[in-house]
């Protein structure tokens, strides 16, 4: 037998090696030209006043986000509460009890389905949900939409964390005469504590930037932010409306709005890690 | 502990027929419809040695799904003495351990059929509340698997579910579980450091103190030892000959030595058969079975 000279071999790995370190690159690459964009252009514009002031008119030198601001952390803080509760809680019944069962792989795949959904429909969703009912625009309407995008995100998490828990461990506290719920909470729960911390940081992270869902519902608005009911400024739906204005000092504003985003959902992401890291 | 008056009685070559192979039942058992009018190897020999049964299996069968694991499993349990099960790996030893405290029923695709009468209650009747049974039934786990929580949690977490105590009485209780379970003087300045922090054998204590903390009457031992190291081993096997005074002990193995250095009866198993009964020396020295017979002297298993 004659044997086959290696160099096409040789040639071949080197180009999916070189295939493999390019496509890394330019995911990387991408990801720095858009940081170095926002933080070279957004950098200029903060400064005391952006954080404190209203935004002015067109013309008028100065002024600030700070009501989009407040109002981007009421409505991510609203949604937070409504989608926590039922994503842990539908992590549980995945995990715990429903298990294999036909309703828990059907929710299974309805959270799949839900998380892949363009987060736009669920703008329309909560404008039909909310908006259309109340007669007029309101945070609680941006807060539901972010919510309904948010509990697809922890349940799956949840119910991964809470899978990786041995079920020798659930046994032993069961084999006490535990009941099962306070198995869950007292035992499964706390071994699981910093995944699910994590689900739930980078739940945030995910709909923190959303700027669909927000314009059917939570709309925006160039006054304080004071309650949730009405029109809700914020930080996302600003920097569409003002990327798209003619004015220098509003596109400025919008670059400031993007940094400061930016640098939200990642600080969301590093301290995901961290406590992931900080698991043991 | 109870001193064994009956061992040269059994080791005595003419009552060798007491041990009665459950082979030689099978007929019998079938052409008895009541349960009563049947005489089980086990329940013959503790009847024959006075020793009250703590807990009776009776026509026991075990399915996984659509795969049956345990056939017609009948066995007595001796009270405050211990019984070891063992044969070789997957003959149904733990999954029959795991019935008497039904913690099967986590998993949905698991089914037991039968009876086991724990005091005269039927264990596994559908009536029957789960937590005061596991509360009367302690269970030792393979891997020692300490909660994630401090050493004393760990100990008081039954103790504060069964019982409403004081903070004193608390840890009174707890320390006192501790010393029973040989571990307090190792543990008594880390006891709020987690208990995932202890060594191997210090964990399987710590799970022992957990268990016998909440008073529980029969203790199952699911291979306790198997992942410790000879030093741990050779604690919690004395730890077992102190604690059979007070609890009816079952402890499955597949180390023979072990089950022979701490058992007072043995019950051999193969292929989901309860094959073999008897007291242990003559188990481990005369067994009346072919098939125990070869697993003894390691022919397989």
């Amino acid at each position: 037998m004659k044997p086959r000279p290696p160099a096409g071999r040789r040639l071949l790995d080197l180009i999916v090696k070189g295939w493999a370190v390019m496509s890394a690159l330019l995911g990387i690459g991408a990801l720095i030209w858009i940081l170095s964009g926002v933080i070279g252009r957004g950098i200029g514009a903060i400064n005391l006043d952006f954080f404190t002031q209203l935004p002015t008119p067109p013309g008028m030198a100065g002024g600030g986000l700070a009501n989009a601001l407040l109002g981007t952390i009421a409505i991510t803080v609203a949604a937070t509460l409504l989608s926590v509760p039922v994503g842990l809680l539908s992590g549980i019944y995945l995990a715990e009890f429903g298990q294999e069962s036909r309703v828990a792989d059907q929710s299974r795949f309805a959270a799949n389905v839900l998380m892949g959904m363009p987060s736009i429909i669920v703008g329309v969703f909560a404008y039909t949900l909310v908006v259309l009912p109340l007669g007029h625009f309101s945070g609680y309407a941006g807060a539901v939409a972010l919510a309904i995008l948010m509990i697809p995100v922890i349940t799956r998490t949840t119910e991964d964390m809470l899978r990786l828990v041995p079920n020798t461990l659930r046994e032993s506290a069961l084999a006490l005469g535990a009941p099962r719920w306070k198995v869950t909470l007292s035992v499964v729960f706390r071994a699981a504590k910093s995944g699910l911390i994590t689900g739930i940081l980078l739940a945030v992270a995910r709909v923190s930037g959303e700027t669909a869902p927000l314009l059917f519902t939570a709309l925006n608005s160039p006054y304080w932010f004071s309650s949730l009911s009405g029109p809700t400024p914020n930080l996302t739906v600003t920097i569409f409306n003002y990327a798209m204005s003619p004015y220098d000092d509003w596109q400025r504003l919008a670059w400031g709005a993007s940094l400061v985003i930016t640098l939200g959902v990642l600080g969301f992401t590093l301290l995901a890690r961290f406590v992931l890291r900080t698991r043991e | 502990m109870k001193p064994f008056p009956h061992f040269n009685n059994i080791m005595n070559p003419c009552n060798l027929a007491q041990t009665i192979r459950e082979e030689d039942h099978v007929a019998e058992d079938s052409l008895n419809s009541k349960a009563s009018a049947e005489a089980f190897p086990s329940e013959v020999l503790l009847k024959s040695l006075g020793i009250p049964a703590k807990l009776s299996v009776r026509h026991l069968n075990f399915y996984y799904g659509d795969k049956q694991a345990l056939f017609d499993n009948n066995l007595d349990i001796a009270e405050h003495h211990v019984t070891a099960i063992i044969g070789p790996s997957g003959c149904g030893k733990s999954t029959h351990l795991r019935v008497y405290n039904r913690i099967y029923e986590l998993y949905r695709d698991q089914r037991a059929e039968g009876e086991v009468w724990l005091d005269h209650v039927n264990v596994l009747d559908p009536k029957q509340d789960v937590m005061e049974l596991r509360k009367k039934i302690g269970m030792i786990f393979q891997k020692p698997t300490p909660f994630p929580m401090s050493v004393f949690d760990n100990v008081a977490y039954g103790l504060k579910m069964h019982y409403s105590l004081s903070k004193s009485e608390l840890a009174g209780r707890v320390e006192e579980a501790l010393k029973r379970a040989a571990l307090w003087d190792e543990v008594k300045d880390v006891l709020h450091r987690p208990g995932t922090a202890l060594s191997g054998g210090q964990q399987q204590r710590l799970c022992i103190a957990r268990t016998i903390v909440v008073e529980p009457e029969l203790l199952l031992m699911d291979e306790p030892c198997s992942a410790i190291d000879p030093i741990g081993t050779a604690k919690i096997e004395e730890l077992i000959n102190e604690l059979k005074a007070e609890y009816t002990i079952v402890i499955v193995t597949h180390n023979m030595q072990q089950a022979a250095r701490v058992s007072d009866f043995t019950a051999f198993f193969y292929v989901g058969r309860v094959v073999e009964f008897g007291a242990t020396p003559q188990i481990f020295t005369n067994p009346a079975n072919k098939q125990t017979e070869r697993y003894i002297t390691g022919r397989f298993g």
